[in-house]
């Protein structure tokens, strides 16, 4: 327990002194939601534009912090040997792995406050009406995204690739699933794609919970189709990651 | 004591075999080198020591643990400097410390250690900020921090200058005076002249010696002879050059001859390495 909190406190300095991971996962979600948030405007799905870009937008928050952000950290950190040093030191790899994810939810739950604190603050949008459904939200939302980074941390080889390939997946993904803005006008193709993605299925969960104040247990379907995502990134991760650097 | 005890011990990677049968011991206090050319496999040996890789036949023990079953002690007791490991480029020197400190149950002053290695003015700086010099440093320094009983030191000084490379045999040496049993790979002969008690000589994956620095390279110095007689230069190799000489000469003398251009001259050091892991084992 002392070796976790201590990779947890390690995992937050970390996160938070490298500008550039917390600029390009943190503040770029908020940074979105301010500027769609302007431009947008009357109502969505019935309700005020804002608030549904502020639900879309805390989804998006989540593939940056816990797919996006920890698949680029684990791979660069791979490559650099990080990974493999830690594991000549008596801190055990279940508790390294363990203290990541958490240091994950810690930042997905930090940008999800700031997220409604900044919506109040420029566009007057409530606080949820639900917070422990929004809290289940969070922590089911960074599981299930932070196993798909690290399964997908194990495909990509080099370290110079990672953020090409992962905003290949995270930026046409958001696009296709809502998490930029409403999909029911694209063409039907599009949205039989963006309906088989992960990402959809948590905007789906965050209107639900956020816009139309239901229960989140009442979200059978999207629970289901997180967990199973998240499945797949724990039997991709069992298969393919890697403590140490790829051969050359 | 024994701190490290290898018998028979075999490693391939696929078709290449990396490791092919070596046994050496190291004693508890002592330093030994290995030393060989790059893919003779010293990496791959130090790695199956520290508990990266399985092995594949032999016998291995360091500090009485099987290191292809690491477990919370072994850890705790060995201190590693990777070939090329990174640390956290945005932490500073003392952040880094301390994180590594908070690993071990009885790590030691993390400022002691910081002056140890030399690093005290940069305390406060960013990993990113350091020289290459000062980078391996900061990898000594973590590697020490937890208080370990022996220290994997690879290829410590690759890419050093000069100055550099003799500010680390100085930390190198200050190991054994805190009474670490070190482990130290190298492919430099005066870096394992300088440092190691007892050097093993790697080649193609088998021990082709073993021994002081000193006996390592006396055991087969042939001193050259070399002349010219008609515009061909001769060399003789000789292990009684006194014998061969004094014949050489006399008979020269005798003819009324001189032998032009007469040298004598002993290897170097390096010179008897080389031969040492280039000639054929056969």
């Amino acid at each position: 327990m002392r070796l976790f909190l201590h990779q947890v406190r390690t995992e937050q300095l970390v996160y938070w002194r490298s500008r550039e991971a917390a600029v390009f996962t943190f503040i770029f979600p908020l940074l979105l939601f301010v500027l769609l948030g302007s431009v947008y405007s009357g109502h969505i799905y019935g309700v005020p534009a804002s608030q549904a870009l502020l639900a879309a937008l805390l989804a998006y928050g989540c593939a940056m912090v816990a797919f996006a952000g920890l698949s680029i950290t684990l791979v660069l950190r791979r490559e650099q040997a990080i990974l493999k040093r830690l594991r000549a030191t008596p801190l055990p790899p279940i508790t390294y792995v363990a203290a990541l994810l958490s240091s994950t939810l810690v930042v997905f739950a930090l940008e999800t406050v700031a997220l409604f604190l900044l919506g109040r603050a420029v566009f007057g949008t409530p606080f949820p009406a639900r917070v422990g459904s929004v809290a289940l939200l969070v922590v089911l939302g960074a599981i299930s995204f932070a196993a798909m980074g690290v399964g997908l941390s194990g495909l990509i080889r080099s370290g110079e690739g990672s953020s090409a390939v992962v905003n290949l997946i995270v930026l046409p993904m958001a696009f296709l699933t809502g998490a930029f803005g409403p999909t029911h006008h694209y063409p039907r193709f599009l949205r039989a794609v963006g309906d088989v993605l992960p990402l959809k299925y948590l905007v789906d969960l965050s209107n639900a919970v956020y816009l139309h104040k239901q229960s989140f247990w009442s979200q059978g379907t999207a629970i289901g189709v997180l967990l199973a995502w998240g499945a797949v990134g724990v039997v991709v991760a069992m298969f393919k990651f890697r403590w140490e650097p790829r051969e050359t | 004591m024994t701190a490290i005890s290898v018998r028979g011990l075999r490693k391939s990677y696929g078709a290449l075999e990396a490791v092919r049968g070596v046994d050496f011991d190291i004693e508890e206090g002592e330093v030994f080198g290995l030393l060989g050319p790059n893919g003779a496999g010293k990496t791959t040996t130090v790695e199956i020591l520290e508990g990266y890789r399985s092995r594949d036949a032999g016998e291995v023990s360091v500090l009485g643990h099987d290191p292809q079953r690491p477990g919370r002690d072994f850890r705790e007791r060995i201190g590693v400097v990777l070939q090329q490991a990174q640390l956290w480029p945005t932490l500073t020197v003392r952040e880094t410390h301390a994180v590594f400190a908070g690993y071990y149950e009885h790590p030691r002053n993390v400022d002691e250690v910081i002056e140890l290695v030399g690093l005290a003015e940069k305390r406060d700086a960013r990993v990113k900020t350091l020289s290459g010099g000062q980078k391996r440093r900061l990898d000594l320094g973590v590697a020490l921090v937890g208080d370990p009983d022996l220290v994997f030191l690879d290829e410590p000084t690759t890419g050093f200058d000069p100055a550099a490379r003799r500010a680390a045999w100085e930390m190198i040496r200050s190991l054994r005076e805190l009474g670490k049993t070190v482990l130290l790979t190298t492919h430099y002969l005066d870096e394992a002249e300088q440092l190691a008690d007892r050097v093993a000589v790697l080649r193609e994956g088998q021990i082709v010696r073993i021994g002081t620095p000193r006996e390592l390279t006396t055991g087969d110095l042939e001193v050259e002879i070399r002349y010219r007689r008609d515009g061909e230069e001769i060399l003789l190799r000789t292990s009684e050059p006194t014998r061969l000489l004094h014949e050489l000469t006399a008979e020269a003398v005798a003819r009324g001859e001189e032998l032009e251009r007469l040298e004598v001259r002993r290897p170097t050091l390096e010179e008897v390495y080389l031969a040492l892991v280039q000639e054929d084992p056969e």
